[in-house]
């Protein structure tokens, strides 16, 4: 297939993260861009990809994973993905930032964030403009929040400088301290070391304060709580350039979900109250919630399984991120293509990639979903380097049935 | 559920019904019927303890006990061991301070490898929450709780409960104060679950940074003064206080905490006049509790409840093992 071989993709059911609704239509591609959507006139000579029954959607961006997990990321549809510094060495210097994008070429793109600080320690600013040239897209603060406001201060300015925006942890390192859970009923009964959730909030506030100073775009990885919810709110209507996430894991569980020492639901942040899983829901509905991403975080036994506290946190969310997303749909909190807003346009936007839509000149990165598939979650047959999703046994609905990555079927 | 409803429940079950579970890991698996079921097989063997010239009773001869102490312990392994020896079983001690635990084994591991040795049952103390639990999930034989991170000392609060009925004769009504360090305290967990299902009213009493929340749902009202927390207490069950914690951190100095919440002869005269007092030791004489207090036998029974731990934890290990012994009934 040459570069200049048009496809067109017809029969599906687009859905454009630019418009209100999916609607029919037909895709046209052109080497690895997107050329035209929508009514489109199909070329005599393009060759026709049918996509009857099936909704065509831009691959999904999946903004801060801590590993590069190619079958986990085909199986779930995510075409890129922007990898956390938090690698066995921070992803703190050039060398290690060039190597990083080119982990997954050709048919994974990684977008490798760069650490604010070297070793990811909170002191010192690490070399974030060499880093943008070698392809960093954004900065990351990685799986820790910048106790110093002074270093966060100087990182948020310096990063706003070079047109980077900085990823932050929001929770209060001095709250949380050594805490694996939310204080709340579960984690009394059980034992385990908490701190109250307003850590997530202090930690927004102070950020949102320092932003308000230095300019610049910040984007709060996951937000958990109804009190940050809020507080990312009353920013976006201040005009300043905040942006959060959130994780199925956080939508779907509360924290009565770690009862009997559930280690595959052990997260960073903790898993919180149930009033805290449905504000996550109202802020998804409302608009205030900009990207859902998979945190994916394969951890095996020797991680895992441990006593609650010894263990690592994390989830493979890669495999599941669309079919829980589009529980959201079903239930009626937002459109199909306001979730692939989520899932692909918001997030290319802050890393500023030409991806995740359907504009013309856009990445080619396609995938043909089966919005309705049934399956089952099933931790022991997963495509992930490891099976660590609180999610076994559930039903759920949606799957991919096709990958396209710049043009090209993988 | 009513009690009257909760002793019929119990009346009418034989054999294994009576204690269907095959480890004893928490109290927060246990029905009411179930607890009280321990206590009356334990007062058996208190009575034995104390009456027998020779306390050897052979059921458990021929089977191998594990006393598996990944935390150090000096009261709770004796009493578990002076337990098994008195029923006669194989008693061997596993200390986590020589073992390859340190050298980077896993307790999955750790686990198997008892399992592998054909313990008949196993007694584990881990200082992490869960940590019994998932030991359990990995082996063939009942394995008993004997205190695990903050959650549960099983064993202590049904000693504690065992001393409270001797003296008491019911938990109806009774109100129990517990105070200390509530927060990092598997037996104030435990003991608030045991006593609430019982019945008594549990009140537990803490500085609020050695409070943990939502005790209430475990069957607590919390306080924060302890003068308040005494009034016509029947039961005062002190905690001990952590060095670890007395440095600032939680609260400003022993001597504030003594100031505060210390049990001193003047606080007890806020209790009943016949209340019991008691500690799961070992006690810090001077901080939580004066030395005038937890001598003074009128009240005291500290030492009681040293000599009912022995009585439950044969108990316990009787009835665990009655399944795997053919004990009719149970199998």
């Amino acid at each position: 297939m040459g570069m200049s071989q048009k496809i067109a993709i017809t029969g599906g059911l687009l859905a454009d993260p630019a418009l209100d609704a999916p609607t029919p239509g037909a895709l046209l591609i052109e080497g690895d861009s997107i050329l035209a959507s929508g009514a489109v006139e199909i070329p005599s000579d393009a060759q026709v990809i049918d996509a009857a029954g099936l909704t065509v959607a831009p691959g999904l961006v999946d903004l801060g994973v801590f590993r590069t997990d190619k079958p986990a990321f085909h199986f779930g549809g995510i075409t890129r993905a922007a990898l956390m510094p938090d690698q066995t060495l921070p992803l703190d210097n050039v060398g290690l930032i060039r190597e990083a994008t080119r982990h997954g070429k050709p048919d994974f793109w990684v977008h490798p964030l760069a650490a604010a600080t070297r070793g990811l320690e909170g002191k010192e600013m690490a070399e974030m403009g060499l880093m943008q040239a070698a392809g960093a897209k954004a900065v990351a603060t990685g799986r820790q929040w910048i106790a110093d406001s002074g270093v966060m201060w100087r990182v948020l300015s310096y990063a706003s400088s070079l047109g980077l925006t900085v990823i932050t942890h929001a929770e209060d390192s001095g709250l949380a301290g050594k805490a694996v859970a939310t204080s709340g009923e579960t984690a009394t009964r059980l034992g385990l070391a908490s701190a109250p959730a307003c850590a997530e909030a202090m930690a927004i506030a102070r950020d949102i304060a320092l932003l308000r100073e230095t300019g610049g775009a910040i984007h709060f990885r996951l937000v958990t709580t109804k009190a940050g919810f809020d507080l990312v709110r009353t920013a976006k209507a201040e005009k300043l350039a905040v942006t959060c996430g959130v994780s199925p894991a956080y939508f779907m569980l509360a924290d009565n979900a770690v009862t009997d020492y559930r280690t595959f639901a052990r997260l960073s942040p903790p898993l919180r109250s149930e009033e805290d899983r449905q504000a996550t829901i109202a802020a998804i509905a409302d608009g205030t919630v900009d990207v859902i991403t998979s945190s994916h975080d394969p951890r095996g036994p020797e991680d895992k399984r441990l006593p609650f506290a010894d263990a690592e946190p994390g989830v493979a969310g890669a495999e599941t991120l669309l079919a829980l997303s589009l529980n959201l749909v079903r239930e009626g909190h937002l459109s199909v293509t306001a979730l692939m807003r989520l899932l692909s346009a918001n997030p290319a936007q802050i890393l500023g990639i030409k991806a995740g839509g359907f504009t013309p000149g856009s990445a080619a990165d396609i995938i043909f979903v089966d919005r309705d598939a049934p399956w089952i979650v099933d931790s022991g047959k997963m495509a992930a380097a490891a099976g660590n999703t609180p999610f076994d046994k559930m039903p759920v609905q949606g799957r991919v049935r096709r990958v396209m990555k710049g043009g090209v079927f993988y | 559920m009513s009690s009257v409803a909760q002793e019929s429940t119990a009346a009418s079950l034989t054999g294994r019904a009576l204690f269907p579970h095959r480890h004893l890991l928490g109290i927060a698996p246990l029905k009411p019927w179930e607890i009280r079921f321990l206590l009356d097989e334990a007062e058996h063997w208190a009575t034995m303890n104390r009456a027998a010239a020779s306390k050897h009773d052979g059921r458990l001869k021929g089977l191998t006990q594990i006393n598996a102490f990944f935390e150090n312990s000096t009261r709770t392994l004796l009493s578990f061991e002076i337990a098994g020896k008195r029923l006669g079983a194989d008693v061997v001690n596993m200390h986590a301070a020589q073992s390859s635990v340190k050298k980077g084994e896993t307790l999955i591991d750790t686990a198997m490898t008892l399992n592998a040795m054909r313990a008949d049952v196993i007694v584990i103390r881990h200082g992490s929450s869960g940590a019994v639990q998932l030991i359990a999930d990995k082996v063939d034989c009942p394995v008993l709780n004997a205190g695990d991170g903050w959650h549960e000392h099983p064993t202590q609060a049904l000693l504690d409960a065992l001393t409270i009925r001797r003296h008491k004769g019911s938990f109806e009504g009774l109100i129990v104060t517990i105070c200390g360090d509530v927060l990092h305290s598997r037996v104030a967990r435990s003991n608030m679950l045991s006593l609430a299902a019982l019945g008594a009213q549990v009140r537990v009493v803490a500085p609020p940074t050695l409070m943990p929340g939502h005790v209430d749902y475990l069957g607590a009202t919390p306080y924060h003064n302890f003068d308040a927390a005494l009034d016509g207490a029947d039961v005062v069950m002190m905690l001990r206080l952590q060095n670890e914690r007395m440095d600032g951190a939680f609260i400003p100095s022993p001597r504030e905490y003594h100031a505060l919440y210390g049990l001193t002869p003047e606080r007890l005269s806020l209790a009943k006049p016949d209340a019991l007092v008691m500690h799961p030791g070992p006690m810090n004489r001077g901080v939580e509790i004066t030395s005038s207090v937890a001598d003074d036998l009128t009240h005291s029974v500290i030492t009681e409840q040293v000599e009912m731990g022995v009585a439950v934890r044969m108990a316990c290990l009787d009835v665990l093992t009655r399944a795997s012994r053919g004990v009719e009934g149970w199998t």
